[in-house]
């Protein structure tokens, strides 16, 4: 039975290093071809640009998230869990579809324009600089606001009671309860968000562009789209790269577990003071419900009267992401749970290292490196799909992996040793101990990488031609050429996918948990 | 022969030794002051803890490098002896087969094996449906089926009241009778070591003392030992 064991036990590490391999060969390509590239100014400004407003982004996502975080832990109110059930989704949102939303609020011919104009003030426009802020707050309040909320949930209960029973009011509450955790909190909330709007695409592609406001990500596609220029491509990717490697370590120091899918409903409520402060509490709900709902109901308003007359090219770029989806999240929640099955067993860097380097990277560093790779070989539009699962794979693994990793803990602390003691190994293990018992956060995790694979618009736009377009890049496209009747529709239909993959997924891990 | 050759171990600062044999079909109950070690004696018979020097073996072989589960050993941990997501029939199949694929014969072992214990038609229940007696009989039902002929009792019915436990001790002079299982029992109640019968092993000061008879033992104390019990 020993001998049995010994072949199962290399599958990890061997994991491990194809990971490693998926996303260093890339980089060494890049890095190959764009050692001793000189950047040009422009390439600077992309630089400037990508960290000034991922600094902007994070800041203020962080900033407007404390109020309505405090708000949510303090009030009680019908429709609270829904609201906060609610702030989870926009983290699987697709990108182009709530630019999409955020054009019909905010865009040249959309709500808030037509009321300045009919008020007799001169229009707004949202491209540029604050339109890509505005997409990114959007986007990243409510990752921001469950973080704090968490942050703010798990005061002790034993504290609040202390202050309660010293009589504390608002302000000493703030300073002696809640300061001490927002000091601890904010730091790693900002850095995740700054992470992720690092390598933002989709939203720059359409709300940004020109020499004033391209990211990095942005001027690797172009140069390898429109310039054909391979080697300023991974020069770029090579900044890119260094750029995230310094944020994730940044971010790594000083975050804590983000607490998605964890109920935020327990614990003793701080006492919810009376006066302005209830209506400010009410203010920043309503103001930030409104922020969030208004634009997914321009999208559902303007996409549905279109669904009976779509462009053709919309359901055969469906049926592509579906089937893109699937195959990442497979491949994604597979590679994500053996990595943290064999972490747990015994804490492994190698593990780590493997289910955290793709947060380092982007979809167009990885892309660009593995154009690079495959250029000599084929063309690399015919390999589109397959590249857009790998990359797809690897940018979600370190998110199943920490959902992962906790319960594959408990797992092994729990019901390790007795299953070592039956010897319940290998696919035995497999069937009766691990599926079983993590079916739920195995579900969950699946659900968020279906979703984000589904929604992503990133490496496909450097591949794909006509006939490899997923349905993220044909709402991207249609957005851009001003069909936005006809976008809206594709994204009314991108957005159901993208949820219904995640529900189906979720519901599946938790019905086979039941 | 379970012998226990200079064995030293080690976790963290804590250091352990003991240096003696057991015949099959022995019962020795291992008791001591909590954080003695009892644990870790137990924890590295079933294979979970590797000697720091010293080797174990059974009937002159050494265990060192055989996995837990293809040791010649069965152990009730404190709790978690049964997976909560398995009927208690699946739960004791385990002990047959690993795989779960169990013949018509393995059936009817388990439903043997659960009457023999007190829990007929039970089988197709949950764990969380049991009562806690009721799932120390389950977890010795499977150590029945597997028998192995080492028995390792890490406080499994710690838990439970007085009267309970004593049925409990009963039914594992049955399971060890009916498998020839040498028991090794940790208890920190001279009484569970007087109602299991055999010797007991003491443990304090970072050594495993070799069995001693256990009437004999608590009759005449050495001093640590009526140290532990307090002097009269």
């Amino acid at each position: 039975m020993a001998s049995r064991a010994r072949p199962l036990s290399l599958i990890a590490p061997a994991l491990a290093a194809l990971l490693l391999a998926l996303v260093l060969a890339p980089l060494a390509a890049v890095g190959w071809r764009g050692a001793g590239m000189s950047l040009g100014p422009a390439d600077w400004a992309a630089v400037r640009f990508s960290v000034t407003q991922a600094l902007l982004s994070a800041a203020i996502s962080t900033l407007l998230a404390i109020p309505v975080a405090r708000a949510l832990a303090r009030r009680r109110f019908p429709g609270r869990s829904l609201l906060v059930t609610l702030m989870g989704a926009p983290f699987l949102l697709p990108a182009v579809v709530a630019v999409l939303g955020l054009l019909a609020v905010f865009g040249r011919s959309g709500l808030l324009n037509q009321a300045l104009v009919a008020m007799g003030l001169p229009p707004i426009s949202i491209y540029g600089l604050h339109g890509v802020v505005l997409a990114h707050v959007f986007l990243n309040l409510p990752l921001a606001t469950r973080m704090i909320l968490h942050g703010w949930l798990s005061i002790p209960s034993e504290r609040i009671r202390l202050a309660q029973s010293l009589g504390f009011g608002p302000s000493e509450t703030f300073r002696h309860l809640e300061w001490p955790m927002l000091r601890e909190v904010l730091p790693g909330v900002a850095l995740v968000i700054l992470v992720i709007c690092l390598t933002s695409f989709a939203v720059v592609l359409t709300l940004g562009g020109g020499p004033a406001a391209t990211t990095i990500e942005l001027a690797i596609y172009q140069a390898v789209r429109f310039e054909f220029d391979l080697g300023r491509a991974a020069g770029l990717a090579g900044v890119q790269l260094a750029v995230g490697v310094i944020a994730v370590l940044a971010a790594w120091t000083l975050t804590r577990p983000a607490g998605f899918g964890a109920g935020l409903d327990r614990g003793l409520p701080l006492s919810a003071p009376t006066g302005w402060r209830r209506w400010g509490d009410g203010m920043a709900l309503t103001t930030s419900a409104l922020f969030l709902a208004l634009p997914l109901a321009a999208v559902l308003w303007r996409g549905l009267p279109g669904l009976t007359d779509l462009p053709a090219s919309v359901l055969p770029a469906a049926a592509r992401s579906v089937a893109v989806a699937l195959a990442s999240a497979l491949l994604a929640t597979t590679a994500a749970l053996t990595l943290a099955l064999a972490a747990a067993r015994h804490g492994s860097p190698l593990m780590e290292g493997a289910a955290t380097l793709p947060l380092a990277t982007s979809g167009l560093v990885l892309g660009t490196g593995l154009f690079l790779l495959i250029q000599p070989f084929a063309p690399p539009m015919s390999l589109a799909l397959p590249v857009t699962i790998l990359v797809n794979t690897a940018l979600s693994l370190p998110y199943l992996y920490r959902i992962l990793l906790p319960e594959a803990r408990a797992l092994q602390a729990d019901y390790g040793r007795l299953a070592d003691s039956l010897a319940l190994h290998g696919w035995s293990r497999l069937r009766w101990l691990v599926l079983p018992r993590l079916a739920r956060p195995l579900g969950f995790g699946a659900g968020i990488a279906a979703a984000l694979s589904m929604g992503d618009l990133g490496v496909i736009a450097l591949f794909a031609g006509e006939r490899q377009a997923t349905l993220p890049l044909v709402v991207s496209q249609l957005t851009g050429a001003y069909r936005m009747e006809a976008a809206a529709s594709a994204a009314l239909i991108l957005v159901t996918l993208s949820f219904v993959l995640f529900w189906a997924c979720d519901a599946g891990g938790r019905r086979a948990a039941a | 022969m379970l012998q226990l050759d200079r064995l030293t171990l080690r976790q963290a600062a804590f250091r352990l030794t003991a240096d003696w044999s057991a015949r099959p079909g022995s019962r020795i109950a291992v008791m001591g002051p909590s954080g003695a070690g009892k644990s870790t004696l137990l924890a590295a018979i079933a294979g979970f803890l590797a000697p720091a020097a010293g080797r174990i073996l059974w009937q002159g072989s050494d265990l060192s490098d055989v996995p837990p589960g293809a040791r010649p050993v069965t152990i009730l941990f404190q709790d978690q002896n049964l997976f909560p997501h398995l009927t208690v029939a699946q739960n004791l199949g385990l002990g047959l087969r690993p795989d779960l694929r169990l013949t018509p014969a393995d059936h009817a072992r388990i439903d043997e094996a659960l009457a023999r214990i007190g829990l007929a038609g039970l089988g197709p229940r949950r764990p969380a449906q049991l009562s806690g007696g009721q799932a120390s009989r389950a977890a010795l039902a499977r150590a029945l089926l597997r028998a192995r002929p080492i028995l390792l009792l890490d406080e499994p019915f710690a838990a439970l009241g007085p009267a309970l436990r004593g049925e409990m001790l009963d039914l594992v002079r049955t399971v060890a009778d009916e498998t020839g299982a040498l028991v090794l029992m940790v208890t920190h109640d001279p009484r569970d070591a007087l109602a299991l019968g055999g010797d007991t092993a003491f443990v304090a000061n970072g050594v495993v003392q070799a069995p001693v008879e256990t009437r004999a033992l608590l009759s005449d104390p050495p001093e640590d030992l009526q140290d532990y019990l307090g002097r009269t």
